[in-house]
């Protein structure tokens, strides 16, 4: 056991110590309340399970953000990924989407991916305000290396903060050059795109506490906007 | 002028679409066909409204292909462009050619595929029905047309934003009861106006509209079957008779107009359907109106003459304009619920009408409602199409 101990510490990164995120509740246009809270590697597998049937799905490019964060969610659970977090938003304890990042270093963050599983509710807004909340306000950060896979992306990170072009720095997601969110951005924008309130209730949190998955043909169903009626 | 009638009605539901602009144009004129069950009566002619076919899905001549389609030749075709309003026209031009005594059946369908082009180029799209001179080549918007519309309106009536939301949040949750409609999500006032994450959940559009108070941009198409009281009588089964129509127009830039908030043409429009369908407001059971932003719906409902003006707004904070109350307005969602593909909205409008006189309306149908009025509103108010139906024994 020792000789195989040996051979995962070579294989795990050295670790950063991170501040955990601490939780925040969001009430959403429909009234709902979406919880946001960082997860941990033994609850990885329900993410796994929300996201495989989006594999295949192109619409919106969910099939690369998918797989890519099924990939990346894989690489946090069997530490194999220096320093990754994932925080999930979760209505009623069922989940409604994820964001996923890591620290470069300890003044540098780059995020990973943005997936809503429950659209049109500005979850994925919702939680990729909080993943740069949680690299510039706790963890201290100076910035936060970002590109865009999705037109919608594109719309929602470069365009609504707006980011600055970084051009010069390959984002280890590959294809385009990095675009990055500063503290000075980030302030900026916060009175207009970062919202939450702390600390969660006890209840909200209990509710809050394991993650639900709202079902494959629902997820397909949301992320398609295919709800109800004839085509 | 003979009477005409609606003998087939159907939609396909409003969203994004999948298939491609010939199969959604073919879609709902095939399930309103099936809907009037013609058997051996024949389509006389096609009309096919459509704002932006050319130059989103750059496709001509979509009247010709929608019969070589649905193999209707040698039925007549045509297509007609007429901005927002173009459903509205296009049933009015099947209606003449039908009241004329040229034709005997006709099918009407309004069709759009927005999204195949990304957000910007749709709001361009759409835009370029403004002035081009004096307002379009100044960056105006629909959004923002409305935007200053709405601010004039509010300073002078008292509408506040919380009226604008009571309109997002009826449309919304008459939509949840409409298959058919883009959006199926419920909405609350604290959600998008009161709570502190209010002002990211419905960011400002152009002020003071903001997201919740826009329409969604949406493909679709929807149709009906007209016909003549010879063959609707050959046919059978509830008729729903077109009472009135009328069509106003107005200045094209918006601020040529002596008084911007009166919508002049909502006005003349709707009270020439009246004139044409002996009938009053008072006697309308369900309203569709255009409510591409949630101020035209106050608007629209003072203009056509349901509520005094200035008065829409306490109306509907008395809950008159919801499914239940005294005059309920987009039991389908309206434009802001069940979605605005451009070229179909006029279409659908009566289509709703049309099933809720005939009681097929199911949840969302107003009890035993007989007289339907819809206002298709084209260009920012300078092209506007009122109708009037009735259910007939």
């Amino acid at each position: 056991m020792a000789h195989i101990g040996e051979l995962e510490a070579l294989l795990r990164p050295p670790a950063m110590d991170m501040q955990p995120y601490p939780p925040k509740v969001i009430t959403l246009a429909s009234g709902e309340e979406m919880v946001v809270r960082q997860i941990a590697r033994d609850e990885v597998p329900k993410l796994l399970e929300a996201i495989y049937p989006l594999l295949l799905v192109e619409r919106d490019y969910y099939d690369i953000v998918s797989a890519r964060l099924f990939g990346e969610l894989l690489a946090f659970k069997r530490y194999r990924v220096k320093d990754e977090y994932v925080l999930v938003g979760l209505i009623d304890g069922v989940l409604a989407g994820m964001v996923n990042g890591r620290l470069v270093d300890e003044k540098v963050g780059m995020s990973y991916h943005t997936m809503t599983i429950r659209r049109g509710l500005r979850v994925g807004s919702h939680l990729f305000a909080a993943k740069m909340e949680y690299h510039i306000e706790h963890l201290g950060q100076d910035e936060v290396l970002i590109v865009a896979e999705s037109p919608i992306g594109f719309r929602r990170w470069m365009i609504e903060y707006p980011l600055d072009k970084r051009y010069e720095v390959q984002h280890e997601l590959g294809g385009v050059p990095s675009w990055v969110l500063t503290r000075d951005t980030y302030m900026a924008a916060k009175p207009r795109l970062v919202s939450g309130r702390r600390p969660v209730s006890d209840e909200l949190l209990a509710g809050a506490a394991s993650i639900v998955l709202p079902g494959e043909e629902i997820v397909v169903r949301q992320v398609t906007g295919k709800k109800g009626g004839e085509q | 002028m003979r009477p005409v009638y609606i003998v087939g009605a159907g939609m396909c539901k409003f969203g994004r679409s999948e298939i491609s602009f010939s199969e959604l144009m073919c879609l709902s004129s095939m399930v309103a066909l099936e809907d009037a069950n013609l058997g051996d009566v024949p389509v006389d002619g096609v009309v096919v409204a459509n704002m932006g076919a050319a130059r989103v899905n750059r496709q001509t001549a979509i009247a010709s292909a929608l019969v070589d389609q649905l193999c209707l030749y040698p039925a007549t075709a045509e297509a007609v462009e007429n901005g927002p309003a173009s459903g509205a026209s296009a049933f009015k031009v099947a209606v003449q050619a039908i009241a004329s005594g040229m034709s005997d059946v006709m099918l009407v369908t309004g069709v759009e595929m927005m999204r195949a082009v990304n957000g910007l180029e749709g709001t361009d799209f759409v835009a370029s029905l403004a002035h081009p001179e004096a307002e379009y080549i100044y960056g105006v918007t629909l959004p923002s047309l409305a935007g200053m519309f709405a601010r004039l309106v509010m300073d002078r009536f008292g509408v506040e934003r919380k009226h604008l939301a009571m309109v997002a949040i009826k449309n919304h949750d008459h939509a949840m009861m409409n298959p058919y409609a883009h959006i199926q999500q419920p909405i609350t006032m604290e959600g998008i106006l009161t709570a502190p994450e209010a002002v990211v959940n419905n960011p400002p559009i152009a002020d003071p509209l903001h997201l919740f108070d826009c329409c969604p941009v949406s493909d679709g198409s929807a149709s009906v079957i007209l016909a003549s009281q010879e063959a609707a009588e050959r046919l059978g089964g509830v008729r729903v008779r077109v009472a009135g129509i009328g069509q106003a127009t107005d200045t094209h830039a918006v601020h040529e107009r002596e008084d911007p908030t009166d919508l002049k043409a909502v006005r003349i429009a709707s009270q020439k359907a009246f004139t044409m369908a002996g009938l009053s407001q008072s006697d309308v059971d369900v309203v569709e109106l255009h409510d591409a932003f949630t101020i035209l719906e106050i608007a629209e409902s003072e203009a056509a003459g349901f509520f005094e003006r200035g008065k829409g707004h306490l109306a509907l904070e008395q809950g008159e304009t919801r499914l239940g109350g005294r005059l309920p307005i987009n039991v389908s969602g309206g434009l802001k619920g069940r979605g605005h593909p451009v070229g179909a909205t006029g279409v659908a409008q009566l289509v709703e009408l049309t099933w809720q006189l005939r009681g097929d309306a199911g949840d969302r149908q107003v009890e035993d409602a007989s007289v339907g009025f819809a206002c298709n509103f084209g260009g920012f108010g300078n092209n506007v199409v009122a109708s009037v139906l009735r259910r007939e024994a």
